[in-house]
């Protein structure tokens, strides 16, 4: 008998049919190097990754890791180091044989990056797998560095022409902050897409690579009753909040230079403000869903110089106490100039300035050494225009209130007004809650092993493209330059709470913040 | 492992109290800490017997995070006159400040023969309205998977527990036109399944599907039925006519016919293996590429020979053990593959005389 369900000739070779039903879908053959090898980023994250995705069974045949960073050691001392690290950081306890598997095929090249030798060495390296493979492996290229040397490793990658392949793809991976401001992240463009094609240039946001993220557009996109809403008519204002309970940590270098508006508003809570703002795109492809996202961010004004105090609130954690223990301030952490003006905390109000958002508040808040961690979006509803019901001896019927909660425990809640049980008709806000972990049997993969793996694939659907790049900068960039002329000193707000009080004047007519 | 929070007990009970003793052990867990949240995911309802129980609940206790947020365990032993009941409610771990904590439920029921006609309705009110179930009967019963059938949208099995394997995918495919099948068996060829798309992915490598020469399958000597659902994947993705094997169940041999070309199909079991599933799949193509992946420490051992060179790797991936691939079909369950149904009656049609 023929069996069903096979497909014609012409279509099998321009698909895969046996392709189809496989959850995980084939990624090609691809040697991965990774620049900044030794950083921490590599160590916690991303060897993890690869660790993880090896053990699953999804890395691709011939799969090669080569790190790259400035210390010499040889081959079987950065091994070692790539399983301590996998060892250390990996949500699972590895399988001796698969780790074995894997750290076989890993090569160090050592270097520092604007050395035409080491993209010799590199080149000789990525050939000789190919010679072993008997083919042209997909190459991969991860710049996981201090963002100074991306121009230089993109330019260097160039004049080695290893920027192209012969019947195989190259790819880059470009790590954030992806310029610290408007102009360098346009100069870095510039840089980068004189040597790369934009089809080849994967920039990462590893929010986007997070499942709670995804889901926001599942939300909006797969389910019918909350869309006719989703607009000004019924939408009194949105808070998005990103609060972490601890404090910088190890990282006093890296975020004294950024800070809070940098770290987070500038990307991964802009990205969240897109998922909520944007329009349904026709299809869920790389190109459609960036499209909609860039008109989101193209749709809010920027900011000009004497705008940004009235939109815009900035502040430091000073001692206080948290989970118990006293803390200190933001200046007394190791490693943080006494006389620092960055902030830990910065606040923003932002206008969707489209036929959907016109007038809706959208409310942007990050800080460290806050009450607590959450990340989650609030989306506030007009008020019944009329209420038959006496409020006295109640809380107040409060507007409803859809809460989608990205982590910790990711979920969806909406604020309902109730009656009280009893004779009289007094009503109280109620919570109906949905929690994702409760619906579903599998652990969500951790961000950089689905981004690794869509950047091997060639899908860039969660990655930032050029113009949403810029676009986000666009917005934030005036608020940068603002503070950047006006130092200080900033206002404190004490740690273990709600943030600092100016934060409340950014607030329009009846809004108030959400309790962290 | 889960750790056991709280366990209700009845003799002679009924199914109204023990919904009514899940309710209660629930509100308490809850009162107790907000953070206690029931998982709301899967029903499971799994029939086994008595004498055998214990060794179903090792096997369900391993499959961690896949464990069915509601699992029903009837416990059958013929003899039995009296229906008692024991229900349980489980988190993983206490939660984690500001996290939750997940709650999943299994209630055990022993039950007898003069149970049996009616057990539907023992079933039905323990299950929780508008979540999935999924049925499950490891050692056989037949019937009892006729009479639960109302209640489940989707079926485990496990085709190489099936004494002959020949009427294992007999029943499969009796039972796939009825409702969706998760078949353990064909689970446990997914990383062969993986890999032989991953092989022809590439573009330049398309055409060469239309040239594959010979494929042979090794396997351990109880799972034929993995290895002919993989011979029946690649039929019925790749559109081969197929006719029955022939030879004894340790050796047998066929052709396909792809188009104006044959394709000779081989299965052989491995005595050596010592778990269930393929040792080994061999491909061949026209022009002389030669494809070898073998399972071995770390992953699967890859040979590859083409225009006279040889090539070897490994792909590396961890075993998922019994109990994995237990997890893996309850997870499954959830989810639906459109390419077991067409690959199964491929290999309907490869173990008998009459095509098709």
């Amino acid at each position: 008998m023929a069996v069903a369900a096979g497909l014609p000739t012409a279509q099998a070779e321009a698909e895969n049919p046996l392709a189809v039903g496989l959850e995980r879908q084939p990624v090609a053959p691809t040697s991965l190097v990774i620049f900044g090898a030794t950083g921490d980023l590599t160590r916690r994250k991303l060897l993890p990754a690869l660790y993880n995705l090896a053990h699953d069974g999804a890395l691709p045949a011939h799969f090669h890791l080569v790190g790259v960073a400035r210390r010499e050691k040889a081959h079987e001392d950065f091994r070692r180091e790539c399983e301590e690290a996998i060892r250390q950081f990996s949500r699972r306890t590895p399988d001796e044989a698969v780790l074995k598997g894997l750290l076989e095929n890993v090569k160090y090249v050592a270097g520092v990056f604007d050395d035409e030798s080491v993209y010799t060495r590199l080149h000789k390296v990525l050939d000789d797998f190919d010679a072993r493979a008997g083919e042209p492996l997909n190459r991969a290229f991860y710049l996981s560095t201090a963002p100074a040397f991306f121009p230089v490793i993109v330019e260097e990658l160039g004049r080695s022409e290893l920027d192209h392949q012969e019947g195989a793809e190259v790819r880059l991976i470009i790590e954030k902050p992806f310029g610290t401001t408007l102009e360098e992240a346009g100069e870095l463009n510039r840089r980068v897409l004189a040597i790369f094609d934009e089809t080849q240039v994967f920039r990462i946001d590893h929010y986007l690579g997070k499942e709670t993220v995804q889901n926001i557009m599942a939300f909006r996109f797969a389910n019918g009753m909350f869309e006719p809403l989703w607009n000004r008519n019924y939408i009194d204002s949105v808070q998005i909040t990103a609060a972490e309970d601890l404090g910088i940590g190890t990282r006093a270098g890296y975020y004294d230079h950024a800070g809070a508006l940098r770290d987070l508003i500038q990307n991964h809570m802009l990205q969240l403000l897109c998922h909520v703002a944007m329009e349904p795109p026709v299809s869920f492809t790389a190109e459609e869903v960036r499209n909609e996202k860039v008109k989101v961010l193209l749709a809010i004004p920027a900011p000009t110089a004497g705008d940004v105090p009235n939109m815009a609130v900035r502040a430091q954690y000073a001692a206080g106490h948290s989970g118990g223990e006293d803390v200190p301030g933001y200046t007394e952490e190791e490693g943080v100039p006494a006389d620092s003006t960055t902030e830990t905390y910065a606040a923003v109000r932002l206008e969707v300035d489209n036929w959907r958002w016109a007038g809706v508040p959208f409310y942007v808040r990050t800080g460290k050494r806050l009450a607590r961690k959450v990340t989650e979006i609030a989306i506030t509803l007009k008020p019944v225009p009329h209420l038959a019901f006496s409020q006295a001896g109640s809380l107040g019927v409060q507007p409803n209130q859809l809460v989608l909660t990205v982590q910790p425990n990711e979920g969806v809640s909406l604020r309902l007004g109730a009656k009280i049980p009893g004779t009289r008709m007094i009503i109280r806000p109620v919570s109906m809650e949905f929690l994702y972990g409760t619906a579903f049997l599998s652990q969500s993969p951790e961000a950089y092993e689905r981004l690794i793996t869509d950047a091997m694939r060639g899908d860039a659907t969660l990655f930032t493209r050029n113009d949403e790049v810029e676009a986000q900068w666009r917005v934030v960039d005036p608020i940068v330059q603002t503070w950047a002329q006006t130092p200080g000193p900033l206002a404190q707000y004490e740690a273990g709470s709600q943030g600092p009080e100016a934060a409340n004047d950014l607030l329009l007519a009846a809004d108030r913040w959400r309790a962290i | 492992m889960s750790r056991t929070d709280a366990v209700w007990s009845a003799q002679g009970t009924t199914p109204d109290a023990i919904e009514a003793a899940l309710r209660e052990l629930l509100a308490e867990r809850h009162a107790e800490g907000a953070s206690f949240a029931p998982a709301r995911v899967l029903n499971m309802i799994a029939f086994v017997d008595d004498a055998w129980s214990g060794e179903i609940a090792n096997r369900l206790r391993g499959v961690g995070r896949y464990h069915a947020s509601r699992l029903i365990v009837f416990s059958y032993e013929p003899s039995r006159r009296r229906l008692d009941a024991r229900a349980m409610i489980a988190a993983d771990e206490g939660p984690a400040p500001g996290e939750m904590a997940l709650l999943r439920e299994t209630v055990i029921i022993q039950i007898g023969d003069r149970h049996l006609d009616d057990l539907v309705t023992i079933a039905d009110p323990l299950v929780v309205t508008d979540m999935p179930t999924l049925l499950w009967s490891p050692h056989g019963h037949p019937d009892i998977v006729e009479t639960l059938l109302a209640l489940a949208q989707s079926v485990l099995v496990d085709s190489v527990d099936e004494p002959v394997w020949r009427e294992a995918i007999d029943r499969a495919s009796a039972l796939v036109t009825r409702v969706y099948v998760v078949d353990l068996a064909w689970l446990r060829s997914t990383p062969w399944r993986e890999r032989v798309a991953s092989t022809f992915d590439p573009p330049r490598m398309r055409p060469e599907l239309r040239e594959i020469a010979s494929v042979s399958v090794r396997h351990h000597p109880a799972s034929t039925v993995t290895a002919m659902l993989l011979l029946g994947w690649l039929a019925s993705r790749l559109g081969w006519e197929v006719g029955r094997m022939s030879g004894a169940a340790s050796k047998l041999e066929g052709t396909a016919h792809d188009r104006s070309r044959d394709v000779a199909l081989g299965l052989r079991a491995v005595p050596e293996q010592q778990v269930p599933g393929l040792q080994g799949l061999t491909l061949e193509t026209a022009a002389g590429r030669r494809l070898s992946l073998d399972r071995g420490p770390g992953g699967l051992h890859v040979r590859s020979r083409d225009a006279g060179r040889e090539h070897r790797w490994l792909l590396p991936g961890a075993s998922r053990g019994e109990t994995g691939i237990l997890g893996e079909g309850i997870r499954q369950s959830l989810l639906r593959d459109p390419t077991y149904a067409p690959a199964l009656q491929a290999a309907a049609a490869m173990c008998h005389d009459t095509p098709g």
